[in-house]
């Protein structure tokens, strides 16, 4: 931040709401993860526990898939997914 | 003045902090004085952080940041095109880097060495996992011989949190493997 | 052989408190006190320390659960910090008022808002009329020494206070450099075991901290400051065995370079080793600097700071803190013990929220000082502030 005094609101707040989803940290991990969709049967578990809400429902599909701009591949759902349908792979 | 200062600049999770830590350890054993110490952003795996460290000849009093380090070590290469890891970089200095690349193909104005060690992939192949900070302990020693490796490897089998041996391992092979190039 | 290990303020003070033999340890992580509590519970669990450990859900309770202990005489030890320490502040005041000689180890981090890990005092200085003693280490090596001091001087019949033993977020807590860990056996001839004249005993029952009415609570409160005077003597003589024992020597006050100095700068804390080194830069210039440390804050060491700072050119205080609508904390008492006195007193406000103090800072502050005695003016700063 290279606001001064004047610059910044008179209270500590952020004041553009939304503004976490511009840190895109997808370029974050050594892992990424890839999800076989053949496999997938939509139990939504590594929807539930990424930390980081970078896995999206695909509701017409029935099928998850992995938003890459936020994924810092820590490998949760190749974790926890009961049937194996993600493999962690160097990025 | 002998004292010498280092910035440490990794993600979070890879263990910069520890780095900085195990570095104070071995510099200590090999009878100087030492300091370490991080500096975190967001606490959150991933985030860049820095870790600062001063060896001196005489105990340590001063406690600010690094700002003119004399060393630069960076974990993680994808850093390199977020932060300027070489600002404030005394002249003369050596600058590390855990990349696939060479040192000729690392820019850096004022040093006078430029060493780079792929210990992601040491990591890799001998933990399991691309914790790099004890492999890139190997390349300092190299690049800069203000340490024996002997001593670092000591001092990561003492201070590992986990594997020991495998960690030591890793410095060593980095040690070897790192390119310096005189710049 | 005592060992000597690299480590951090927070290791320091969890081997402070294990080397004093504690009995209970009550607390909850907070950023970044949490590698204290993490280090002690690794010490009892592997049979290194035997105490008890009482996991509690808030520190709050924490500070209930050591007044508890230590009310039924058990050496009772905690740490927190900025949040945490503001949650147990019903609870801290309670300690000191029941006259309970707990050791907290306070890891000074800044109070909210906005949230903030990193360190300045503010946190502290909400507790500063607790009636707590309160020490602050320069490094790693003093924040073990003192904690087991800390014991020595709380304990002692005539002062029964609690000892806030603080430590800088970061700067000092995860700061890893060389520290001497004194024997246990040594420690032991130092500090005997606690031993209170009034405890909780089923087989000799007490009510402790009834309602009083106002005919008598006055009495209770101004023995409380009678204990802090007794401190005014116990720490000194605990400073001097610590010597003997240890060969380490502490004091009150902590003067660097001031037998000639013309400035001098007041501080506290870790940032007082910057300002050591920045004194010995300006030194080389042929300035006649120094700084006075302020390590035990409470009991606030009035006469000494009179006696050494009376003659000089002009002083300067640096508070970590500030009291909103007023002076800072620390500007305030100096001045106070200056009272009457011709001296000119500044006041520099620095290191607010983690922000670094550098070597270049305190150069312009000495600068500042040396500018405001040739013009016979009393100056207020915020350093480094973003204009």
């Amino acid at each position: 931040m290279k606001e001064g005094l004047r610059e910044l609101p008179p209270l500590p707040a952020i004041l553009d709401p939304g503004n976490s989803t511009r840190n895109k940290t997808g370029g974050w991990g050594a892992f990424k993860p890839n999800i076989d969709k053949n496999k997938c049967v939509y139990c939504l578990l590594c929807w539930i526990y990424c930390p980081d809400a970078a896995i999206s429902r695909l509701e017409e599909e029935n099928k998850v898939e992995v938003n890459y701009e936020y994924c810092k591949g820590c490998g949760i759902c190749s974790q926890v997914c009961p049937v194996k349908a993600i493999e962690m792979v160097r990025r | 003045m002998f004292l010498r200062e280092i910035r440490f600049h990794g993600r979070g999770g890879q263990g910069a902090v520890t780095a900085a830590q195990i570095l104070a350890d071995a510099v200590f054993r090999e009878g100087k004085y030492s300091q370490a110490f991080p500096f975190f952003g967001a606490e959150r795996r991933g985030a860049p952080v820095m870790a600062f460290a001063r060896i001196d000849d005489r105990p340590i009093r001063v406690r600010s940041h690094v700002y003119e380090p004399d060393y630069v070590v960076v974990l993680d290469p994808t850093l390199l095109e977020v932060v300027k890891v070489t600002e404030g970089m005394r002249e003369g200095g050596i600058l590390i880097v855990n990349t696939e690349r060479n040192p000729e193909d690392i820019a850096c104005e004022t040093c006078s060495k430029v060493a780079t060690v792929d210990a992601t992939t040491i990591a890799l192949d001998i933990l399991g996992v691309p914790i790099t900070n004890t492999a890139i302990l190997g390349a300092f020693a190299k690049a800069t011989g203000e340490v024996k490796i002997e001593t670092v490897l000591d001092s990561i089998r003492r201070m590992s949190p986990a594997k020991p041996e495998e960690n030591a391992r890793a410095a060593e092979r980095a040690y070897s493997e790192t390119k310096v190039l005189e710049v | 052989m005592p060992e000597v290990r690299v480590m951090s303020g927070n290791m320091s003070a969890a081997y402070g408190a294990k080397i004093s033999g504690v009995e209970v340890i009550a607390a909850y992580p907070i950023t970044p006190q949490t590698t204290i509590v993490e280090y002690l519970s690794q010490f009892v669990s592997n049979g290194e320390l035997k105490a008890k450990y009482i996991k509690v859900e808030s520190e709050h309770s924490a500070m209930s659960a050591c007044i508890g202990a230590s009310a039924t005489g058990a050496r009772t030890f905690t740490a927190t910090s900025s949040q945490g320490l503001a949650l147990m502040h019903e609870m801290v005041v309670v300690a000191a008022s029941m006259r309970l000689p707990i050791v907290m180890a306070v890891v000074n981090r800044t109070l909210a808002a906005p949230i903030n890990i990193w360190c300045d005092y503010s946190d502290v200085m909400f507790e500063r009329d607790s009636g707590w003693i309160q020490i602050f280490c320069e490094n790693n090596q003093e924040v073990l020494d003192t904690i087991v001091q800390a014991y020595r001087i709380s304990e002692s019949k005539e002062v029964m206070l609690p000892t806030m033993v603080n430590l800088d977020g970061f700067t000092l807590s995860h700061t890893y450099e060389p520290v001497e860990i004194p024997d246990e056996d040594e420690v032991r001839d130092f500090l005997p075991p606690y031993e209170p004249e009034y405890k909780l005993d089923v087989d000799n029952p007490m009510t402790l901290g009834p309602l009083v009415t106002p005919d008598y609570t006055m009495e209770f409160k101004y023995r409380m400051e009678e204990g802090m005077e007794a401190a005014r003597k116990e720490i000194p003589k605990a400073q001097e065995e610590f010597h003997k024992l240890f060969g380490r020597k502490y004091d009150v006050l902590d003067g660097y370079m001031l037998e000639d100095a013309e400035y001098v700068l007041v501080t506290m804390g870790a940032l007082s080793g910057t300002a050591k080194e920045t004194v010995d830069e300006l030194r080389k210039e042929g300035k006649k600097v120094g700084i006075l440390r302020i390590r035990v804050f409470r009991p606030f060491p009035r006469e000494e700071i009179r006696e050494l700072l009376r003659e000089r050119e002009a002083i300067g205080v640096i508070d970590r803190a500030h009291s909103y609508g007023s002076r800072p904390p620390v500007y305030l008492e100096v001045r106070d013990s200056l009272y009457g006195e011709e001296t000119l007193v500044n006041s520099y406000v620095s290191g607010i929220g983690g922000r670094d103090i550098r070597t270049d800072e305190i150069k312009w502050i000495f600068k500042d000082m040396e500018d405001s005695s040739k013009k016979k003016e009393e100056r207020m700063h915020w350093i480094g502030l973003r204009r």
